[in-house]
C-alpha cells in the first residue's frame, strides 16, 4: 500500500502477488468457512427434512444434503451464486424476477438523493464559511447530527412526504439526500477552511473579490476534502435508499427485496439480494474513486 | 443567556447591557406572543400575526448575529448554537400551532414533549430493549473483536495485507442489509439486533487499531529496541498507547452505526418494543408525536454515548497533540 516515492516501485508482478496473493487467501479462508457454516448450521433441518428417516445415510448424504436445500438456514456460495445467475440470465431486464432491475431501481434513488445532498452539502458549506453566524450558529447542530442515527428519521419523512402526495423515487431520494449531506457539508467546511493565512492574503493583495477567492483558491484547496466526504455520502445514501424501501412496502428495490425475502422465509433469495447490494455498494464507491483520481491528477505530481 | 453579562469584561458597560437586551428581550417577547389568542391557534392568522412574526424572527435573528460575534470564550459558540437551536424549536412551536398544521406532517414540539412524558415508561421498555441490551452488548462485543483481532494478526504481515483492503472495503457495503438473516438465526428478540451491531462495529474497529498499531514512529521503536524491550512490553508500553487515539475514534464512530444497525434492524422485525420497533409501528398508525419521541429519546442516546466517549478521550489519550491543545 504504501509505496514511498524515494523506492522505485516494484515491478507489476510482484506487486500482485505481495497484495494480490494475501487478499485471494483471505478470500479463499472465508468461502470455506461459508461452505463449513453451510454444513453445520443446515445439518439439523437437513435431517429432519430431507434425509430418509428410515434408512442409513452416510455423512456425504448429509453434506450433499445441507448444500442443496430448498430453504436453507445458510444458502451455499454456490447457490447463492446460482440464484443470481438464473435471475440476471433468465428473465428480461424490466422484469421484477431480475434482480438488476431492483439494483437499477435502488440505484436511481440513491444517485437522485447524493446529487441533491451533494449539491445542498456544497451551498450550505459555502454559505457557513462566509458567515460568522452560520458558523457559530448552524455548523454545531450539524456536527452534532453525525453522532444522532439521522436514519430513525426515515418512517418520519416516508409518512410525511406520503401525506403530501409524493410517492416512488422521492421519499427515497430525500432519506439518500440527508445521508449525503451532513459528511459532505462538515468536509467542505473544514475544505474551505484549508488554504493558508499566506494564500488567503495573496487573494487579497491581488484584490480578488469573495467569489474569486472562493473560486479559485478555497473550492481547489477543498477538493481533496470533497472526494473522501462524496464516498463516504454516497455509501451512506445507498443505505439510506434501501431502507427508505422497508416501511413503504415498496414492490421494487433491494431493501423490498429482502423484506419480502424475510417475510417468506426465502433464504437465497435475501442472500442474492446482499450479495448485489454489496456489488452495488463496491461499483458506486469505485465509480467515486475513479472521478476522484480524474479530478486530482494532476496534483499527484507536485 | 445570562453569562452574556459577565463575560464581555473590555466592552463598555452601556453595549454590554443593549446586547444583553438584544440577545434575551426577544426571547421574553416570544414567550409573551405565545400566549396571544393570535398565536395559540385560537383566532385564524391574518396580517397582524405576520407582520408580529417577521418582526420576531428579524430580532431573534439580530440577537444570534450579536451573540456570533461574541469572542474570547469557547462558551460563546456553544451559548450561540444553543439560541439558535431555542429559536428553531420556538418558530416550530409557533408556526405549527398558529398554522393548525396537521400532526402527521409535523407536530408540535410541545406535543412531542407531552407525549415523551406521557409514555416515559414504554419509551423506557424501548430504551431498555434497544440501547441496553442490543446496542452495548453488540457495540461491545463488535469493537473488542476488532481490537482483539487486530492485535492477534500483528505479527503476521501476510494476514493484514490479505485482511484490511477487505475490511476497509464492507464500509462501502450496506451490511445492515443482514438484519432478516440475523433475525432468522437468532430470533426475534435483541440476539438478532446485537449481533447486526457486532458486524458493523467489528470492521471499522479492526482498521482503525490496525492503522493504530502503526502509528508509533520509527525512532520511538527503536528507543524501546534499544531498551532490549520485547515484543509483548513495546506493544504494551509504546504501541498500544499510540493506537488510543484512533481506537477511540473507532468507538465514536462505532456507536452511532451501533444505533442506527440496531434501529435499522427492528425495522425487519422485533418483539413488541425497542425503539425501532416504536418508530415503525407508530409511523404506520400515523401517531407521530410517539414516532418524534422515540427519535427524541435514540438522538439524545447518540449524543450522549459521543460526549462520554470524548470525555473518555481527554482522560486516557490526554497526551495526543489533537486532545492536548482543547481544555
Amino acid at each position: 500500500m504504501a509505496t514511498t516515492t524515494s523506492l522505485p516501485a516494484p515491478p507489476l508482478g510482484q506487486r500482485l502477488v505481495q497484495q494480490g496473493l494475501p487478499v485471494l487467501v483471505v478470500l479463499g479462508a472465508i468461502v470455506l468457512l461459508w461452505y463449513g457454516l453451510t454444513v453445520w448450521l443446515n445439518a439439523a433441518g437437513a435431517i429432519e427434512r430431507v434425509l430418509p428417516s428410515d434408512s442409513p445415510w452416510t455423512w456425504q448424504d448429509l453434506v450433499a444434503a445441507t448444500m442443496d436445500m430448498q430453504r436453507p438456514v445458510m444458502p451455499a456460495p454456490h447457490q447463492v451464486a446460482t440464484d443470481l445467475y438464473t435471475s440476471l440470465t433468465g428473465n428480461p431486464l424490466d422484469s421484477p424476477r431480475n434482480l438488476l432491475f431492483h439494483v437499477a431501481v435502488t440505484a436511481q434513488s440513491t444517485l437522485v438523493g447524493f446529487v441533491m445532498g451533494t449539491v445542498l452539502g456544497l451551498v450550505l458549506s459555502v454559505c457557513i464559511v462566509h458567515s460568522r453566524t452560520l458558523d457559530r450558529a448552524l455548523l454545531p447542530w450539524i456536527v452534532a447530527s453525525q453522532s444522532v442515527p439521522v436514519l430513525a428519521i426515515a418512517p418520519i419523512v416516508l409518512v410525511i412526504l406520503g401525506s403530501m402526495g409524493l410517492a416512488g423515487v422521492a421519499p427515497k431520494a430525500v432519506i439518500a439526500m440527508y445521508l449525503c449531506f451532513f459528511p459532505v457539508t462538515v468536509a467542505m467546511v473544514q475544505g474551505l477552511r484549508s488554504p493558508q493565512v499566506i494564500e488567503t492574503e495573496m487573494m487579497h493583495t491581488y484584490a480578488a473579490s469573495r467569489w474569486q477567492a472562493l473560486w479559485m483558491l478555497r473550492l481547489p484547496a477543498a477538493l481533496p476534502f470533497l472526494f473522501p466526504a462524496l464516498r463516504v455520502g454516497i455509501a451512506a445514501g445507498l443505505v439510506g435508499a434501501m431502507v427508505a424501501e422497508l416501511p413503504t412496502g415498496a414492490q421494487a428495490g433491494l431493501g423490498a427485496r429482502l423484506l419480502t425475502g424475510s417475510y417468506y422465509g426465502q433464504t437465497v433469495q435475501i442472500w442474492s439480494a446482499l450479495v448485489m447490494s454489496a456489488l452495488l455498494g463496491l461499483v458506486l464507491t469505485a465509480i467515486m474513486a475513479g472521478i476522484e483520481t480524474l479530478a486530482l491528477r494532476h496534483r499527484r505530481q507536485a | 443567556m445570562s453569562t452574556a453579562g459577565p463575560a464581555a469584561s473590555p466592552r463598555s458597560e452601556p453595549r454590554r447591557q443593549r446586547s444583553f437586551l438584544l440577545i434575551v428581550g426577544p426571547l421574553v417577547l416570544g414567550a409573551l406572543f405565545l400566549m396571544a389568542p393570535m398565536a395559540n391557534g385560537q383566532q385564524p392568522v391574518g396580517t397582524t400575526f405576520w407582520v408580529a412574526t417577521l418582526a420576531l424572527a428579524a430580532l431573534a435573528v439580530a440577537g444570534i448575529r450579536r451573540m456570533a460575534g461574541f469572542e474570547g470564550r469557547p462558551l460563546y459558540a456553544t451559548l450561540t448554537a444553543a439560541l439558535f437551536g431555542v429559536w428553531v424549536v420556538y418558530f416550530w412551536q409557533l408556526l405549527t400551532v398558529a398554522l393548525a398544521v396537521p400532526q402527521v406532517l409535523l407536530p408540535a414540539p410541545w406535543l412531542i414533549v407531552l407525549s415523551l412524558v406521557e409514555n416515559l415508561s414504554r419509551l423506557g421498555n424501548d430504551f431498555t430493549q434497544t440501547v441496553v441490551k442490543a446496542v452495548i452488548i453488540g457495540w461491545v462485543l463488535g469493537s473488542g473483536l476488532g481490537f482483539l483481532v487486530a492485535v492477534a494478526i500483528d505479527r503476521m504481515p501476510f494476514l493484514q495485507r490479505g485482511l484490511l483492503p477487505i475490511a476497509s472495503l464492507t464500509s462501502t457495503i450496506p451490511l445492515v442489509g443482514v438484519a432478516p438473516i440475523a433475525v432468522m438465526w437468532f430470533g426475534f428478540d435483541w440476539p438478532s439486533k446485537a449481533a447486526v451491531v457486532v458486524l458493523m462495529t467489528f470492521f471499522p474497529m479492526l482498521v482503525s487499531t490496525l492503522a493504530g498499531l502503526q502509528a508509533s514512529n520509527r525512532l520511538e521503536r527503536e528507543l524501546m529496541h534499544s531498551y532490549a524491550a520485547s515484543y509483548g512490553r513495546t506493544l504494551w508500553s509504546l504501541r498500544l498507547p499510540a493506537a488510543l487515539p484512533f481506537m477511540i475514534g473507532a468507538l465514536k464512530v462505532n456507536a452511532t452505526l451501533a444505533l442506527i444497525g440496531a434501529i435499522v434492524a427492528e425495522f425487519f422485525g422485533s418483539p413488541t418494543s425497542g425503539l425501532g420497533f416504536r418508530i415503525s409501528t407508530e409511523a404506520t398508525k400515523m401517531n407521530m408525536t410517539l414516532v418524534w419521541a422515540a427519535v427524541v429519546v435514540a438522538a439524545v442516546t447518540g449524543s450522549v454515548a459521543y460526549a462520554l466517549l470524548v470525555a473518555l478521550e481527554r482522560r486516557v489519550a490526554f497526551w495526543h497533540p489533537s486532545v492536548r491543545g482543547k481544555k
